[in-house]
């Protein structure tokens, strides 16, 4: 293993304590926003779409380029926006005056 | 790294993102702050985004017109879907996060060849698995989606020989995949390795029912975030190996989750094929004999003068989208004096949570909702259970019966309710094809039909009286 991967390896494994962490404290009422909400975050793989699709040399060529920068981007845009429309739906509570509401 | 060289000054906003990230993730912990967080993580996503901009891009036309393409379906999908949909689309984004950490990483390779470096084993290790868990999870996040989205049947699909498949294609994965880090750069080997991923993810979810989805939901996620942490090393990146490691610890831990809230270890779950081997002989059984069948009125009557009711939902309130009936119903009892609870199963539904978001979508407050073991040592204190479309979570056979395929799981207390209403489409075992004793207890009475009719019929009637 070299000074590289070592140093990978520990940001991975402390981030993975971290999210256990984080997460363990998330209710199971906002489970579902909780999956949608870190399927946005993974969508930092466009990070990655652009780095590869955006260069002088990409390896891919520029169809697979777009195709792969369009799944990327499908992840963070789609992923963000469902998750805000799952969570502005959550609202406290019981007693307060009913929404006038068809 | 020498300490004199400069750091690029795009790592410290990756560094902000990923501060970003985890701190999205931690207004998570509470509805109330669930929405700042959100907007904070899409910061952190922004900042990111906007700083490998910087980082010598040439090919504009290919990063804005890929953009501008997924943003616009995502958008336009996200804003659209229904919250009785939302399962699918989860899937579908997971899986489109998926096959793009694969592409990543099949680039980067690519240009290490085209560049005639030599990789050194960690490097085409992290490649190697990055590319396999990825496509894994992008077939399998499209399996999943069909199932959910009815394209395809969700019961499981079986054929003779299923494992023996799996373990052929998984040995072909392993073989290519091998090669390709045994420091020999050939590209077909990966391109097998890839194949057969895309393959392995779609043969392995196939077999998985609807019942079981909110696990593999769960393990595809993880999956996902899995690979993006991965191409992180690929690319030496620090916020996608971040970013990636907190999803894929979250997506694990939901999983663990789910498969405890069935009392099942994963494999079982992955490899069970659960509820294929025992419908045909529930469905012979089910001949629905000893069961009381009534009508609306006799339930509001029933729910009308009632004290406490708690209404217990699955699957089937999502199929027929009851879940603004109910919150109605709900109302009218309420204003009769009735309190009113819903007990929610972990594993109710598609996917985990699913029920809280339908019923918050109704405008149920989050506070009604109750997990399974704050609410169990309610039910005798209750006066009716309103089952409506959920069935293996209420049978009293996973308590008793230790013949039963479900026995052991964790269930909602219904039958120690003082009547029990069941709202169901017809006598049909559930999905598990397991009989349900709850539905034959003297206690119990059954409304056949779809539920949202039902519901809506029974919040006619309690109001006419």
């Amino acid at each position: 293993m070299n000074e590289r991967l070592l140093a990978e390896a520990t940001v991975f494994i402390l981030a993975v304590f971290v999210g256990i962490e984080v997460i363990s404290k998330v209710p199971t009422t906002l489970h579902t926003p909780l999956m949608s909400a870190t399927n946005a975050i993974h969508g930092i793989v466009l990070v990655g779409a652009i780095l590869i699709a955006g260069t002088q040399d990409n390896p891919l060529g520029p169809v697979i380029g777009v195709i792969l920068v369009i799944l990327a981007s499908l992840n963070v845009f789609g992923g963000y926006t469902v998750t805000e429309r799952m969570l502005e739906m959550f609202k406290p509570h019981a007693n307060a005056p009913k929404k006038t509401e068809p | 790294m020498d300490a004199t060289q400069a750091v690029n000054p795009v790592e410290y906003v990756y560094l902000m993102a990923g501060v970003l990230f985890i701190m999205g993730l931690r207004y998570l912990s509470s509805p109330k702050t669930a929405r700042l967080g959100n907007r904070i993580s899409a910061l952190g996503m922004l900042g990111a985004v906007v700083g490998v901009l910087t980082q010598g891009i040439v090919a504009w036309w290919v990063i804005v017109s890929g953009i501008a393409i997924g943003a616009v379906i995502g958008v336009s999908a996200a804003r659209s879907v229904k919250m009785t949909a939302m399962p699918q689309m989860v899937a579908i984004f997971n899986g489109c996060g998926g096959g793009a950490a694969a592409l990543v990483a099949t680039g980067e390779l690519l240009k290490q060849v085209n560049a005639g470096e030599t990789l050194t084993i960690d490097q085409s290790l992290t490649t190697v698995l990055s590319a396999v868990i990825g496509s894994i999870s992008f077939s399998g996040s499209i399996i999943a989606y069909l199932k959910l989205q009815e394209v395809m049947p969700g019961r499981p699909i079986v054929y003779v020989g299923q494992q023996v498949v799996n373990g052929l294609i998984l040995l072909t994965i392993l073989a290519a995949g091998g090669y390709v880090v045994s420091g020999h750069e050939l590209i077909t080997a990966l391109y097998v390795a890839l194949g057969g991923a895309f393959a392995l993810g779609i043969f392995f979810t196939l077999p998985i029912g609807g019942a079981d989805m909110p696990v593999i939901i769960s393990l595809l996620n993880s999956f996902t975030g899995l690979a993006a942490a991965l191409t992180g090393f690929v690319l030496g990146n620090n916020v996608l190996i971040i970013s990636g490691a907190l999803v894929g610890a979250s997506g694990t831990l939901l999983t663990v989750l789910m498969s405890r809230a069935m009392n099942r270890s994963l494999a079982n779950v992955l490899f069970g094929a659960f509820g294929s081997v025992h419908a045909s002989s529930a469905a012979a059984k089910s001949t629905g004999g000893n069961v009381r069948s009534v009508s609306a009125d006799d339930v509001a009557v029933m729910l009308a003068y009632a004290n406490q009711v708690i209404v217990v939902p699955g699957y089937g309130m999502a199929v027929s989208q009851a879940q603004h009936a109910v919150r109605e119903l709900e109302e009218t009892l309420e204003k009769r004096g009735v309190t009113v609870k819903y007990a929610i199963h972990p594993v109710a539904g598609r996917m985990p949570g699913h029920m809280n978001v339908l019923l918050a979508e109704a405008n149920v407050p989050y506070e009604a909702l109750y997990d399974m073991d704050d609410i169990n040592g309610e039910f005798e204190r209750t006066d009716v259970a309103l089952v409506i479309g959920a069935n293996d979570v209420t049978n009293p056979a996973a308590r008793t019966d230790k013949s039963s395929p479900i026995y052991g799981m964790p269930i909602l207390n219904v039958d120690k309710a003082a009547n029990i209403v069941v709202l169901k489409r017809s006598m049909n075992a559930g999905f598990a094809g397991i009989d349900n004793p709850l539905y034959e207890d003297p206690k119990t009475v059954m409304l056949f039909g779809d539920a949202k009719k039902s519901i809506e019929g029974v919040n006619t009637a309690v109001k006419a009286l």
